[in-house]
């Protein structure tokens, strides 16, 4: 009898012994975060973005800032803060984004920025998610008659330093043994300003700054987007530092949270409507009036409502500043993967 | 405790630089640290690693796939030869504008001061792009070139002169001519016993240079249009013209400054006493005055020789390809050894400065011990 009791005396004091243990198990999923709990503290997202470009972040005549990544930073604040205003922007130049972000200067880098190997393991970087698909274009005078970049031999290319685009010319160059010649330069505004003056043949980017370069000539008309891209397809997202995991899952799923609002069909004038009278569990789930996707996030559970109400869905965002109402940049690779774009979700489950 | 005063200055200097040399080291080590978090231990192995980046303008020869050292080579000389253009411009515009600020004519003078007020409060980077985008950038494309007189061609892709192609002998003739060239003013000094007349004791070292350069041609390589840009001949890029315009025209009205104070310097009754004996103004200006003002002005003209050079890494905003431009760009983006990069950038630069300030003392110190 004794051996017995003092058999289950023992299992008692394990399983006591463990409770706090299952105690813990729960508690890992609530990671610890120093930069959200640093943003919390101060009341304000530091977004570091670009210097100014159409299409992707740039001030309105109001000054204020507008653009693609401007609306990703909007959304994580609304996520995290309750208000898409909470946030300040830092420009960085191409050369010291990364090194910007690397300090600690920024909370998070959402900067037209192609996500690559090198910089998620050589400069130590998260890479939560993307948010624009694109690939290196050439935008040259209609004049020239290039049809072919290949036909860009002996040309002269305006373009930016520090960026993956030089390599994609040098291994263009070397791939083809052809010379497409270069000239670096700092800031888009100088560059933008020599391929107009005509010092150089044509200007190269990603898709979406050729056509945001395109805008700021003084005939737009007067240049044409070569149709054959080089360096195959460049991912743009978000960078964020290695090493809290809570933060780059937030800044990640705010980037479905968009596109799973356009999946849907969740838009800026339907949200309310939808909330008050929705049976769709999904759709329960995502407006955060079912389940507590919001608080395993470390967020409250109405973060991805606002997003749809504040900012929009991706589709929206898209529009207002590529789109349409923007650049006039199809969607392409930008839309929904049952559209025909690259654009997916992991399920909201 | 210590009583003598120079024996407790001394130690209250050493005790300033232990605390320098500490907090140099922590930060030292902080960024180290940081770096080694990054890619590995700090190291400059890099240099011998291949590129993958063109630079598009360069003095020597590249081709991508050439090492990082290569590259910092070629920048380095970028470098230099935007920095020694400026400087002997500035030099010359300088020294004019700093003597009419002092002309007897009301309009001259005031032209001058005007030129060095305007130049000297605007911010030097601005000038630069003025000079690029406003004024060069105003100039007509490649097929629209302007055509200038022997083969010459100007264009927003700048200046194409005329080259020449040697033949078999010119891999000898032409340095040749090039170190007669420069034996010129050697030359000039030396004292000869046969007394020719001053001028010709060297220069006839020019027309025999200019014979062997001649010698070494086998033709001209006239610039001309073909393709997308223009061919042929040497191209001076407009980047580089910017560049030394905003570097030269702003360290003219600094150079014109201290110019004028060093003549100022001078005791009016030099002047005075040169005049009376009959000497022509020009000669006064000449033989008297800027021979004495020279020692007052070579140690402030140092420290803008200096500044000129530290601010050619200005020219990366005209995407002229220099030191700063490439190694705080591309080359650090693509080894991503960000401390090594400027680290080199900044040894580099030091190295130059410290060349170039020890040339003048050394040119100072011969120019003060003459005639006293």
């Amino acid at each position: 009898m004794s051996r017995i009791r003092s058999g289950l005396a023992a299992c008692g004091l394990a399983l006591a012994a463990m409770l706090p243990l299952a105690g813990v198990a729960r508690a890992q999923n609530e990671l610890k975060s120093p930069t959200m709990d640093a943003i919390k503290q101060r009341g304000q997202l530091v977004c570091g973005i670009d210097t100014g470009i159409p299409g992707y972040a740039f001030q309105d005549s109001k000054g204020e800032w507008q653009g693609l990544d401007v609306a990703y930073c909007r959304a994580i604040a609304d996520a995290l803060l309750g208000s898409p205003d909470k946030v300040k922007y830092v420009g960085t130049t191409s050369k010291v984004r990364f090194s910007v972000l690397a300090s600690g200067e920024i909370d998070v880098l959402i900067r037209d920025s192609e996500v690559t190997f090198i910089r998620n393991t050589q400069l130590g970087l998260d890479e939560p998610a993307f948010n624009f698909y694109t690939a290196q274009t050439f935008m040259v005078r209609k004049s020239l008659n290039v049809a072919h970049a290949k036909d860009l031999n002996g040309a002269t290319i305006c373009l930016l330093t520090g960026t993956t685009l030089e390599t994609n010319i040098a291994d263009y160059n070397r791939a083809n043994n052809i010379k497409i010649n270069t000239l670096l330069f700092d800031k888009p505004e100088e560059a933008f300003a020599a391929a107009d003056a005509g010092r150089c043949d044509g200007y190269t980017d990603d898709g979406g700054s050729v056509a945001a370069a395109r805008s700021t000539m003084k005939k737009p008309d007067d240049w044409m987007f070569i149709p054959e891209t080089i360096g195959g397809l460049q991912a743009l997202g978000p960078f964020t530092r290695l090493g809290d995991q809570a933060w780059s899952r937030l800044v990640k799923w705010v980037q479905y949270a968009m596109v799973e609002g356009e999946l849907l069909g969740v838009t800026r004038a339907n949200v309310d409507q939808l909330k008050a009278s929705t049976k769709d569990p999904e759709m329960r789930r995502y407006l955060g009036l079912d389940a507590d996707f919001g608080k395993l996030l470390g967020v409250d559970n109405a973060w991805a409502y606002r997003i749809a109400k504040d900012i929009g869905n991706y589709g929206e965002v898209y529009d207002a500043y590529f789109g349409d109402k923007g650049l006039g940049l199809p969607r392409g690779m930008n839309n929904l993967y049952n559209k025909g774009g690259l654009f997916v979700t992991p399920s909201w489950k | 405790m210590v009583r003598k005063p120079s024996s407790r200055a001394r130690i209250g200097q050493w005790i300033f630089l232990a605390v320098v040399v500490a907090v140099a080291w922590f930060l030292g080590s902080i960024g180290a640290e940081t770096s080694v978090q990054r890619h590995g231990a700090l190291g400059f192995g890099f240099l011998a690693d291949p590129t993958n980046f063109d630079i598009p303008f360069r003095l020597i020869p590249w081709a991508i796939g050439d090492t990082y050292a290569r590259a910092l080579l070629v920048c380095v000389l970028n470098t230099l030869l935007a920095s020694a253009i400026s400087i002997v411009l500035a030099t010359l515009l300088g020294l004019l504008v700093g003597i009419m600020r002092l002309s007897a004519n009301w309009l001259v003078r005031n032209i001058a001061l005007g030129f060095i007020e305007l130049v000297r409060n605007t911010p030097q980077l601005v000038q630069i792009i003025f000079w690029y985008v406003a004024v060069l950038q105003t100039l007509p494309g490649p097929r629209q070139s302007i055509v200038l007189p022997v083969g010459g061609l100007l264009n927003v892709r700048g200046l194409y002169l005329p080259s020449f192609v040697g033949n078999e002998f010119s891999s000898t003739l032409w340095p040749l001519a090039l170190l007669l060239l420069l034996a010129v003013p050697f030359v000039w000094r030396v004292p000869w016993r046969r007394g020719l007349p001053l001028a010709a004791r060297s220069l006839f070292l020019l027309p025999l240079s200019v014979v062997l350069f001649a010698i070494g041609v086998d033709h001209a390589d006239l610039p001309q249009l073909r393709g997308f840009n223009i061919a042929g001949g040497v191209q001076v890029v407009p980047e580089l013209v910017a560049l030394c315009l905003g570097l030269s025209v702003y360290g003219s009205a600094f150079i014109a400054e201290i110019v004028r104070a060093a003549i100022l310097s001078v005791h009016k009754g030099q002047r005075e006493a040169a005049l009376s004996l009959g000497l022509r103004p020009r000669l006064v200006l000449s033989k008297i005055i800027l021979p004495q003002a020279l020692r007052v002005m070579i140690p402030p003209v140092t420290s803008q020789y200096l500044n000129i050079i530290k601010s050619s890494s200005l020219g990366a905003a005209v995407a002229y390809p220099e030191l700063y431009q490439i190694f705080a760009g591309t080359a650090m983006m693509q080894s991503n050894r960000e401390i090594e990069s400027i680290a080199l950038l900044m040894g580099v630069f030091l190295s130059i400065n410290l060349i170039v300030s020890a040339f003048m003392n050394w040119y100072n110190r011969r120019v003060a011990s003459v005639g006293r």
